[in-house]
């Protein structure tokens, strides 16, 4: 019980892996190294020998991990995927979150758990980011266009900028759609009128 | 039940038509059903997905079910097999680097004679042969092993197999990390289009009529969810009798090439689906039939000879018992289920769930309910026949 719990950690983006490492950090006194690199990841993992290894589970190089479940024979399966479906909640919850560990067989939960919340926490947050960032870009595409039927309406309609917007705001109000739509909608029949 | 949906985990391949399709062209809405096609990056992520109930069935590769079966591998719930989605449809292919010597040793790429490639290439490798597949438990592997073996080359003492997954294939090439590959398309053909490898031969010249991806969920959910999979089962097999038909290849790769989907150009699907691949980057053409099988000679039928033998290439390899390992696998390939579900389809319903494998030389006409399937060429490259119930 005493020797540090090795990890490592495989991830390509450096920030991201850093991140990783820091939250690892603070959940506990672990022993952790990164993979950067998809080449030879399963050579590497071995000469590491690590109790657990993280990566992320949309990681199209997650297969070559798989081989490690197979390296000494059914029988003495050094390294799986959650080994241990006692822990099947917490397995369920780390993939969830995008995170997968391999396990090295016969690690007790109690010194896993700790090691999981803390890369869930990350997973979570980077998706986060994700999700925002992603929010971010159809605000401002929708803006664009919002924009543009705008412009249309203002040159068409001899209209002000204000009256503009309050007549899109108006048409999506009574088709009960969003304004965005309206003036796609919009853009897309004057690019085909003109 | 109008309006339920399925969640469908798929890898991006060709051959994961028959899901798109059921999707896209409407199969799936006749049934009344809707699927929610989730694309995964891994084959052990699309895994992950189904045993933890993320989507309820899943484009999977078809030893993977027989291995979870046989304990092999991380994750230990049982899997189902309810139908075949796809038979051949892998290429082999080799670097640069050893085509030239291949060449130079007078080897013609002929791409169908699987013994003068195997012995060319095995008399053209520098040390140990490496070679890239994409995961462990799969058609890929076995036709390998199977291939490499049969031609005197110990497999797996003698060869260098790794785990490269196909997006990641060509870079292996470029990178010298492998030497040859065995993949599904459209990766062969995307390394041919990137200048770093050649074809060698198609999947269909080492084994005719090899079960490659299947229709997996979860056993439980088989049994408590009868009606959904019902629903399923006859959505998919009609996506595959139009896959099957000449006249959908066109349409089928526009489908498969879109951003949700594959992503890649439809021009490069569409080899796949014709059977007309272009072997290396000076252009030169082959034509195979029957390249892939959606459909033809009951290719859905999941036979539990081939369950069978799977499992003991899988046995073999790891130090299993063999008779055992076979017994486990015949429960997973569903043959009671698919016959239960597709009995009012027009499906080709055969009327035993075991054959020999390997003994069709020309298509033939066998026993069926509706007494007219015709069985295609099965043939293993080396002759050897294949009988489940007299294995060795």
């Amino acid at each position: 019980m005493s020797t540090r719990l090795s990890i490592v950690v495989v991830e390509m983006d450096r920030e991201r892996a850093l991140l990783i490492v820091d939250s690892l950090r603070e959940a506990g006194d672990y022993d952790i190294h990164v993979i950067g690199e998809v080449t030879g990841l399963a050579r590497r993992i071995t000469e590491r020998n690590p109790d657990v290894v993280l990566i992320d589970v949309a990681n199209p190089s997650r297969d070559m991990l798989e081989e490690l479940a197979l390296a000494s024979g059914p029988l003495e399966r050094p390294v799986a995927m959650f080994t241990d479906q006692s822990g099947a909640g917490l397995t369920k919850a780390a993939i969830e979150a995008g995170v997968s560990a391999y396990v090295v067989d016969g690690m007790r939960a109690d010194r896993l758990k700790p090691v999981l919340d803390a890369a869930m926490a990350r997973f979570h947050m980077f998706r986060q980011m994700r999700t925002e960032l992603a929010a971010t870009k159809r605000a401002l595409e929708e803006r664009k266009v919002i924009d543009r039927a705008k412009g249309l309406l203002m040159k068409a309609r001899g209209l002000d900028e204000d009256a503009a917007y309050a007549l899109l705001r108006k048409a999506a109000m009574d088709q009960n759609r969003k304004v965005a739509e309206v003036a796609e909608a919009l853009v897309t029949a004057a690019g085909l009128l003109s | 039940m109008s309006g339920a949906t399925l969640a469908v985990g798929f890898v991006p391949l060709v051959d994961a038509a028959p899901l798109i399709v059921a999707q896209e062209m409407g199969f799936a809405s006749e049934e009344g059903i809707e699927l929610d096609l989730q694309r995964a990056a891994s084959w052990s992520q699309v895994r992950d997905m189904l045993v933890l109930g993320r989507v309820e069935a899943a484009h999977m590769l078809s030893p993977v079910p027989v291995a979870m079966a046989l304990g092999l591998g991380g994750m230990a719930t049982p899997l189902s097999a309810v139908s075949v989605l796809s038979v051949n449809g892998d290429v082999i292919g080799v670097s640069g680097a050893v085509a030239e010597r291949m060449r130079a040793a007078g080897y013609r790429f002929d791409f169908a004679d699987a013994t003068a490639a195997g012995r060319a290439l095995i008399a053209a490798a520098r040390g140990r042969l490496r070679l890239g597949v994409p995961f462990p438990f799969s058609m890929h592997s076995e036709l390998i092993y199977y291939w490499l073996s049969a031609l005197g080359l110990p497999a797996p003492q003698e060869v260098d197999i790794r785990t490269v997954p196909p997006p990641l294939m060509a870079r292996a090439i470029a990178a010298d990390e492998i030497d040859a590959f065995c993949v599904g398309e459209p990766w062969g053909s995307i390394a041919v289009e990137t200048g770093v490898g050649e074809l060698l031969l198609p999947g269909n010249a080492i084994w005719a009529f090899a079960p490659e991806k299947v229709l997996a969920v979860r056993t439980d959910w088989a049994e408590d969810a009868p009606v959904l999979l019902g629903q399923l089962m006859r959505a998919v097999w009609r996506a595959g009798r139009w896959l099957g038909q000449p006249d959908s290849h066109t349409v089928a790769s526009e489908i498969l090439a879109r951003s949700e989907y594959l992503d890649m150009p439809a021009e490069v699907i569409d080899r796949a689906m014709t059977g007309r691949l272009t072997i290396s980057a000076s252009g030169g053409e082959r034509h195979v039939p029957g390249f892939v099988e959606f459909h033809r000679g009951a290719a859905n039928f999941p036979w539990r000879s081939q369950a069978a033998w799977i499992a003991r290439q899988l046995a073999a390899r790891t130090g299993l018992d063999r008779d055992e390992a076979a017994r486990l696998a015949r429960q997973v390939f569903r043959t009671d289920l698919y016959r239960r579900m597709l009995r009012d389809t027009g499906a080709e319903l055969p009327g035993a769930s075991e054959k020999l494998e390997g003994a069709v030389e020309t298509d033939i006409a066998v026993a069926s309910v509706s007494g007219r399937l015709f069985l295609r060429r099965d043939r293993f490259f080396d002759g050897r026949i294949f009988d489940p119930s007299a294995p060795d």
